[in-house]
């Protein structure tokens, strides 16, 4: 008896193929389709983050504020109730990190903090042999600066191992390499700051994003510090975090701490991010259409089906069933089909998926991919399913309760 | 009709209407009757005079406006909705003109319903319908989809339901209005044997008075009020 609905459903369901099957095909569709472009979105988008993480770092400490007036703090006397106002307003900024030992030493205690590296930012002139360039001249400490970035990763002509072991020596951009024809081994002329040094090119990188490719180069702290002529201050701090989606809170106790500008990595990007998240949701939009396609599919049949089993609901009450057993009837076909669904969804979703992560995509501009990228995330799965379920239930739901509140005199009256 | 025997079945001046629109027409206008165990009954009369609407309120798929409806001295006129359904189940048989099997179910699957609905296991059910399946000489059709059997032969699944749970009462409504006479015998021969055999109190709606003259006790209808009870 427990399963003498599900029973009665299921032959319902394999009575009616054709329509099911239509029904069945809007649900694969749906979830599969919602998987597919969310692992897309979704999947540029973590890539884009694990660019920019991997060449700015998940936050960047800068110019060091005295604030003059434009902090108001109130604390009521328990401590519970706190307000800060922060005006920028008559802020006064020095340029670069003060003192970065004693910041170093205020940053470790931010047990989030999983890498700092002290970078001082300069321009300067890339002569080559006949054709020069302005460049983005970043000093770093090799071994400091890949525990917040990825440059070992991007690294695709040379070694970083001999760019950390010669202080004279050059990482360029590829699209600087390529304009002025430069090869790893070749020698360069910096021009700017305080004159003129000789540069042995260690290593190319590519990031992917364009705007860094064709404008920055790494070279050595200590010999910026000398190039520009800022040997102590100017700096700035680019940190990594063990969790980088908790960078802005972690920025604003900093910031808060050691009054310098603190900006993290989501503040930084949010017009990117903005982009993505309106795609990722536009799309999630559009194709649960079709899962409100394929519930409006489904409502249609089980509401042409009512019409058409009166007489079946008019015997299945006059042998016992209640009008709750009716509508789980008709409840349990929306379950049957909707659980088929789920499953060749997800199963054509993840196939899908896995075939468009390997369709050659040449991009370059805002990260460096030459294929689809995708993100395989479980909680697309179930926003699918999740969609489906409350599609279906209502679909099947409307029907079910119209099915139970059938009077089984009047309809064998009326067929009689 | 005799009194010795088991009442299974009494109504006391059952009156019931149906809105039509605005006005209200009165179908039933105090009907009495009694169904006796071991006994068929029929009721007869033109069409629109009552019979089938007494006969749903009496199966408890509908409620008079007003009367008694009892059941094994039980008075059920106003019990809840799951015990009418309950009594539907085990004490209740009901055959209708058009036989109603659902045909996406075989012909055993059909008749185990009201067993699989009582609480008894697949397996069970499907061995108890085809003993009655065997009484009624359908046992090799047990398999056969419902809607592939000729109109007799899937009126006699729809006895085969209606006794498979071994009610106390069988309702049938014009049981064999949709079949050629021959099929009208074996049915009706069928309802009686049923009767006798089981004691069960059957009640049969019909337009075929030649039939109804064959049971034990018949009552005719007509404007909604009984106008001869023999």
């Amino acid at each position: 008896m427990k399963f003498l609905n599900l029973e009665l459903a299921w032959k319902y369901v394999l009575g009616r193929k054709r329509a099911m099957t239509m029904s069945l095909f809007g649900i694969v569709l749906g979830i599969a389709f919602f998987v597919i472009t969310q692992a897309q979105t979704s999947g540029f988008e973590a890539f884009f983050i694990r660019t920019i993480l991997g060449t700015n770092g998940a936050i960047r400490i800068s110019d060091r504020f005295q604030d003059m007036h434009g902090t108001v703090r109130m604390s009521s006397q328990d401590g519970r109730t706190k307000f800060l106002f922060n005006s920028r307003e008559g802020t006064r900024y020095t340029e670069g990190i003060s003192n970065p030992k004693l910041l170093r030493s205020a940053l470790n205690q931010f047990s989030e903090i999983s890498g700092i590296s002290e970078i001082l930012e300069g321009s300067a002139v890339i002569a080559g042999t006949s054709r020069s360039q302005n460049v983005e001249i970043h000093g770093i400490i090799p071994s400091e600066h890949v525990m917040v970035s990825d440059i070992e990763n991007q690294i695709i002509e040379g070694e970083l191992k001999t760019f950390e072991l010669e202080p004279m020596s050059i990482l360029l951009g590829n699209r600087i390499a390529q304009r002025l024809m430069l090869q790893t081994g070749e020698r360069i002329t910096l021009k700017g700051g305080t004159g003129n040094i000789r540069l042995r090119i260690a290593g190319i990188f590519e990031t992917g994003v364009s705007q860094i490719d064709k404008n920055r180069a790494y070279i050595h702290l200590s010999t910026a510090k000398s190039f520009l002529g800022k040997r102590f201050s100017g700096s700035i701090f680019q940190l990594s975090m063990f969790e980088p989606e908790k960078a802005p809170e972690i920025s604003a106790q900093i910031q808060e701490t050691t009054s310098h500008r603190v900006v993290s990595w989501q503040e930084r990007e949010q017009v990117w991010l903005d982009v993505f998240k309106a795609l990722r949701i536009s799309s999630a939009i559009t194709v649960s259409s079709i899962l409100l396609l394929s519930g409006l599919g489904i409502f249609n049949v089980f509401a042409i089906m009512v019409i058409e089993k009166t007489r079946d609901i008019a015997i299945l009450r006059s042998i016992g069933f209640k009008p709750s057993d009716v509508s789980s009837v008709f409840l349990w076909q929306g379950g049957i089909v909707l659980f088929i669904g789920i499953i060749l969804g997800t199963l054509v979703g993840i196939f899908s998926t896995y075939v468009i992560s390997s369709i050659p995509l040449r991009i370059r501009g805002i990260f460096s991919t030459d294929s689809f990228v995708v993100n395989w995330d479980p909680s697309h799965y179930l926003w699918a399913v999740l969609i489906a379920v409350i599609f279906v239930s209502i679909a099947s739901w409307i029907p079910a309760r119209r099915a139970a509140k059938i009077e089984p005199a009047k309809i064998i009256r009326e067929t009689l | 009709m005799s009194n010795s025997q088991e009442i299974l079945l009494k109504a006391q001046e059952l009156h019931h209407s149906f809105a039509e629109g605005v006005r209200k027409n009165r179908v039933l206008k105090g009907v009495s009757l009694q169904v006796e165990a071991g006994e068929t009954t029929s009721v007869v009369g033109p069409s629109g005079c009552g019979k089938s609407t007494l006969l749903y309120l009496l199966g408890l798929l509908d409620r008079p406006e007003s009367g008694n409806i009892l059941l094994q001295g039980s008075d059920v006129t106003q019990s809840s909705d799951k015990i009418k359904t309950q009594l539907r189940n085990q004490s209740i048989g009901f055959i209708f003109q058009f036989h109603f099997l659902i045909k996406e179910l075989t012909v055993i699957e059909n008749v185990s319903l009201p067993l699989r609905k009582s609480g008894l296991n697949a397996e069970d059910s499907k061995e108890k319908s085809m003993l009655v399946l065997q009484q009624l000489g359908l046992e090799s059709k047990a398999t056969r989809s419902a809607n592939k059997l000729s109109g007799g032969e899937q009126q006699r699944v729809a006895i085969a339901r209606a006794m498979v749970n071994s009610p106390s009462l069988i309702l049938a409504d014009e049981p064999t209005g949709n079949l050629d006479s021959e099929n009208s015998q074996k049915v009706f021969d069928l309802l009686q044997e049923l009767a006798e055999r089981d004691n069960l109190g059957v009640l049969i709606v019909t337009h075929n008075t030649d039939l109804a003259l064959k049971t034990d006790n018949l009552i005719r209808m007509q404007d909604g009020l009984i106008v001869k009870d023999s």
